[in-house]
């Protein structure tokens, strides 16, 4: 079996869930949100104890790496659904139709439409086939982000998110041309066989087209200075949404960077050139994101400015691409950031429901009100600080090993700094949530059974992720 | 046999456990304490110095690929360190409060920093060592914050940013320490790389920044002047336990980092740096001694005083032989015990009379009979008066010092930092004996006529901190000969 069957499977069970959406009006939203966990946790099973045949498809990888990825679009999905059951009380207010239950069948059936393209991505190695399934992802996020239509802050990030994802498309698609038009491939494999024999007077066009892809790219991960974009659309969208698009999102915008890296790898005087923009465009994002967080008073957009700043240790990672681990910590650093990301915003959809907002202020006195979500959180913020003992510690730990490897001392220097604003931001939400008090009488925050199980399974896989970094690893190989 | 390291973290990190599924607070937080000293006494005493080495090691091996394991194990150094450890724990655990709020929250913070601190000291290898230090710091952070007094939400801010950028500045230069080694050697293994040291693998030029980015990490970690403005407002917003534990024993990591990891592994880059650590040592004894004397609240006298004291192990640290850095690692025992006896009897004293402002306290003596007593020793083990293990300690960094001097010569950096050290102990007399002086005798306000004294109940915990002083003060060999044998392999 190949793996592409994976993909058309969720796609499926996406188009399928669609159906039933339409045809069973009585049945309640919440089970074809379960039916959709269930089949992607079945996809998931089949993935990891499957095997699959290796007859080669042009353009179409299935490495280590790629696997990887399709598992990690998986259970980002899953995650995704369980919160958006969470989430559709809110849905419901800002989606009137005719029925009740207008809109929640799709607000569920999108995501996996989504999960699909991403898996694709993963395994993509032509650009053709890259531009695709990234558009697929795209264009069902310009749907998602803009879904709750009648609060106009979802509208504006929908607007925003549609005209800026529309300009870096541009871009990446302008990038291909030259590459192309150089090359003569847009297959990955080929492109790194030619390009040893390509003369120095073409290596110009090389470049250009290969810095658009980036600039493409740095859309896609929230790289500075392509990162205006985040606060706004990650503040408007449905909370579940922007958790989709910061773990999700970023996630394919990085394997697809480091696919088209590898590529270039075989032409030292171009890969030489393109990580040095890597290098200032990790520089950049470090330095924005991480000091754009500390004055923010409102959750969601510090969780917005904090995914700039771990765009920038991961792209201190990949800017030391020469190294040996470089991969590794990539991929390390995105499973880390999937746990306490995700741990962080389902803990904010519960919190932000029994609160009426998601500034900082509403988590003031969490740890009187419910005990077991305030250390959750704080679990998840220690993890994104970077203690060790998390899988955050394990991330950054691999993250400043390969870039001292690779010499990348400037990036090192800034990284030193940005994570003492990293603990001063996220000891913020801690302050709230242990040493201040709630204004009023502090009432009980009700958590359902499958959000507990949730956000206790990602509490125990952040520690043994933290603790036994075999296990992590085993995981991934 | 080997399970007793374990049990020197396990007993607390089990209480603080337990505590959190609703065990009884105190009993079972002052069990797990007695568990962890029983199994770190008989590792003191147990350790076989004649054999030397690490001892009751266990290993458990984690990632093959980077050579990452859990082990722990130990040699004189950290036995003592643990038994400082286990000794200021159980003392924490006995003085904190009977009733606050959620007191079981309280004491599971508490034991998750006595583990953590057990748990740095005994292992080898840098991982687990350094992982252990920031499980520490966590709850250290939380209990300044929630529990603290005065101005607790500042100090807790201030020594949560001091501490996390010292930590990953120290982190750096762990990790530019294992990338050091070849490739094919690499590993995380503290023994390992002590024995690769001794083949000359850290003796490049490469291995001068990085002892930097240590000593600039350890140092901050140990309140090294100029990054030690954290330390006096944080303990004296913290609850009493959390200075006690913090001050005495917490704060030693960063000193038996450079002691186990950065010294011996690069001798050559510590004596090139050795100008920069003789400068801001003098820093710590002069600068922040005067500044000691202007206080006029006791615990920011102690914070203050606590960070001077550094001074005096930074110049034992600085030596580079056989007496300064045994002196060094005896006075990390002996400023531990006594910093802890001094927090818990000024923690006391606020319990009592509501407040430590010299101008509002005095004539105490009458009152406090037991607690003057108690004070006045632990005054003097702090200045150093002979019969202490301070003072033993002390002389030996002293000596140590001069034993640099190449007879004839002019003074050198270590000599003249030897002799401002000295001027150091006149500094820390004239504000102990104030302190003694403001809050014991003189004039009683009526306000304290009703005063209760300590009970022995309750007091003895600082009684057994400041028996222990007397006893190494005397008999200073029962500590030495157990770390002689560690220290002389990479000291002469």
């Amino acid at each position: 079996m190949s793996p592409i069957f994976l993909e058309l499977i969720v796609l499926g069970l996406g188009l399928g869930m669609l159906l039933i959406e339409s045809f069973a009006e009585r049945l309640n939203r919440n089970t074809i949100a379960i039916i959709g966990i269930i089949g992607l946790a079945c996809v998931f099973l089949l993935l990891q104890f499957g095997s699959f045949s290796s007859t080669a498809v042009t353009g179409y990888t299935q490495d280590k790496a790629a696997l990887f990825f399709k598992k990690f679009a998986l259970v980002t999905t899953i995650i995704v659904l369980i919160m958006s059951i969470d989430y559709s009380d809110t849905i419901r207010k800002f989606v009137r139709g005719i029925s009740p239950q207008a809109g929640i069948g799709e607000f569920y059936s999108l995501p996996i439409l989504t999960c699909a393209g991403m898996m694709w991505m993963a395994s993509a190695t032509d650009f053709v086939l890259i531009f695709i399934s990234l558009e697929i992802v795209t264009v069902s996020f310009y749907a998602l982000v803009a879904f709750t239509r009648r609060n106009p802050l979802s509208l504006e990030a929908g607007a925003k998110y549609l005209i800026l994802g529309a300009l870096s498309t541009g871009f990446f698609v302008y990038g291909i041309t030259w590459i192309y038009g150089v090359t003569q491939h847009t297959n990955l494999t080929s492109i790194a066989k030619v390009l040893p024999s390509i003369p120095a007077s073409e290596q110009t066009g090389l470049l250009f087209g290969a810095m658009l892809v980036l600039v493409g790219l740095g859309f896609k991960v929230a790289a500075a200075p392509f990162q205006f974009w985040v606060p706004d659309v990650y503040q408007g969208a449905p909370t579940p949404i922007t958790a989709f698009l910061s773990v999700g999102s970023k996630a394919s915008g990085f394997i697809v960077l480091l696919r088209v890296l590898e590529a270039f790898q075989s032409l030292p005087a171009v890969a030489y050139k393109l990580s040095l923009a890597i290098v200032l465009l990790a520089a950049g994002t470090l330095i924005y994101g991480n000091l754009a967080a500390l004055p923010q008073t409102n959750f969601k957009r510090l969780l917005a400015y904090s995914s700039i700043g771990h765009a920038g240790y991961l792209l201190m990672a990949v800017a030391s691409f020469g190294a040996l681990d470089a991969g590794l910590a990539v991929v390390v650093y995105l499973a880390a950031y999937l746990l306490m990301t995700l741990l962080s915003f389902l803990i904010l959809i519960i919190v932000a429901k029994n609160s009426e907002g998601d500034d900082i202020t509403h988590f003031n006195g969490l740890s009187k009100r419910s005990p077991f979500l305030a250390f959750s959180l704080l679990v998840a913020m220690m993890s994104l600080a970077g203690v060790p003992l998390t899988a955050g510690f394990l991330g950054k730990f691999l993250v400043f090993k390969v870039a001292f490897e690779s010499q990348q001392f400037l990036l090192i220097v800034l990284a030193i700094i940005t994570v003492g604003c990293g603990y001063y931001y996220y000891l913020k939400v801690v302050r709230a949530m242990y040493w201040q008090t709630t204004t009023g009488t502090p009432t009980t925050i009700p958590v359902s059974l499958l959000s507990t199980i949730t956000i206790g399974a990602l509490v125990v896989l952040i520690f043994l992720f933290g603790i036994f970094p075999q296990f992590g690893a085993g995981l991934l190989s | 046999m080997n399970l007793l390291v374990h049990l020197s973290y396990l007993g607390p990190l089990g209480a603080a456990v337990l505590i959190l599924f609703g065990f009884a607070p105190r009993r079972t937080a002052i069990t797990g304490a007695i568990v962890a000293l029983i199994s770190s006494l008989i590792l003191f005493l147990g350790y076989d110095h004649t054999a030397g080495g690490y001892q009751f090691v266990s290993a458990l091996q984690l990632v093959p690929a980077w050579d990452l394991k859990f082990y722990v194990g130990v040699d004189g150094l950290n036995a003592t360190m643990l038994l400082l450890t286990s000794l200021v724990a159980l003392a924490a655990a006995w003085m904190s409060p009977r009733t606050e709020e959620n007191l079981h929250r309280y004491m599971a913070c508490l034991m998750a920093i006595a583990a953590g601190a057990a748990g740095a000291f005994a292992s080898l290898d840098l991982f687990f060592f350094y992982a252990f230090h920031e499980l520490a710091l966590i709850p250290t952070f939380l209990m300044i914050g929630i529990w603290g007094t005065g101005n607790k939400q500042a100090a807790a801010w201030k020594i949560t940013i001091y501490l996390s950028i010292g930590s990953i500045i120290l982190l750096v230069g762990l990790i530019g320490l294992y990338l050091l080694v070849p490739e094919k050697d690499r590993t995380f293994d503290i023994v390992k790389l002590q024995a690769m040291a001794s083949h000359g693998v850290f003796a490049g030029d490469g291995a001068k920044p990085i002892y930097l980015l240590l000593l600039l990490g350890f140092g901050t970690l140990v309140s090294l002047f100029p990054f030690h403005t954290w330390a006096p407002q944080a303990y004296a917003s913290a609850p009493v336990p959390v200075a006690m534990l913090h001050a005495g024993v917490l704060k030693k990591f960063g000193l038996y980092g450079l002691l186990r990891i950065a010294l011996p592994l690069m001798p050559e880059a510590a004596r090139y740096w050795s100008w920069l650590l003789l400068a801001l040592l003098v820093g710590n004894i002069i600068f922040v001694g005067l500044a000691t004397i202007s206080q006029k609240q006791l615990d920011l006298t102690l914070g203050y005083s606590s960070v001077m004291h550094m001074g005096y192990i930074f110049l034992g640290i600085a030596t580079s032989n056989l007496i300064g850095v045994n002196g060094a690692a005896l006075l990390m025992l002996a400023h531990g015990l006594s910093i802890a006896a001094l927090f818990a009897i000024a923690g006391e004293l606020r319990r009592q009379t509501g407040t430590l402002d010299y101008r509002d306290l005095g004539g105490l003596a009458k009152s406090m009979p037991l607690l003057s007593f108690l004070f006045g020793l632990a005054a003097y083990a702090s200045i150093g008066l002979p019969g202490f293990a301070n003072f033993a300690s002390e002389l030996l960094v002293f000596f140590g010092a001069f034993k640099t001097a190449t007879p004839g010569a002019a003074f050198n950096g270590y000599q003249i930092a030897t002799v401002c050290a000295l001027w150091g102990l006149v500094i820390s007399a004239v504000y102990m004996l104030r302190a003694y002086r403001n809050i014991f005798f003189g004039e009683r306000s009526s306000r304290w006529a009703n005063v209760k004294d300590v009970s022995l109940g309750l007091g003895w915990p600082v009684l057994l901190l400041l028996a222990g002083l007397i006893f190494f003060g005397f008999m200073p060999q029962t500590v030495l000969q157990k770390i002689e044998p560690g220290m002389a392999l990479f000291w002469k």
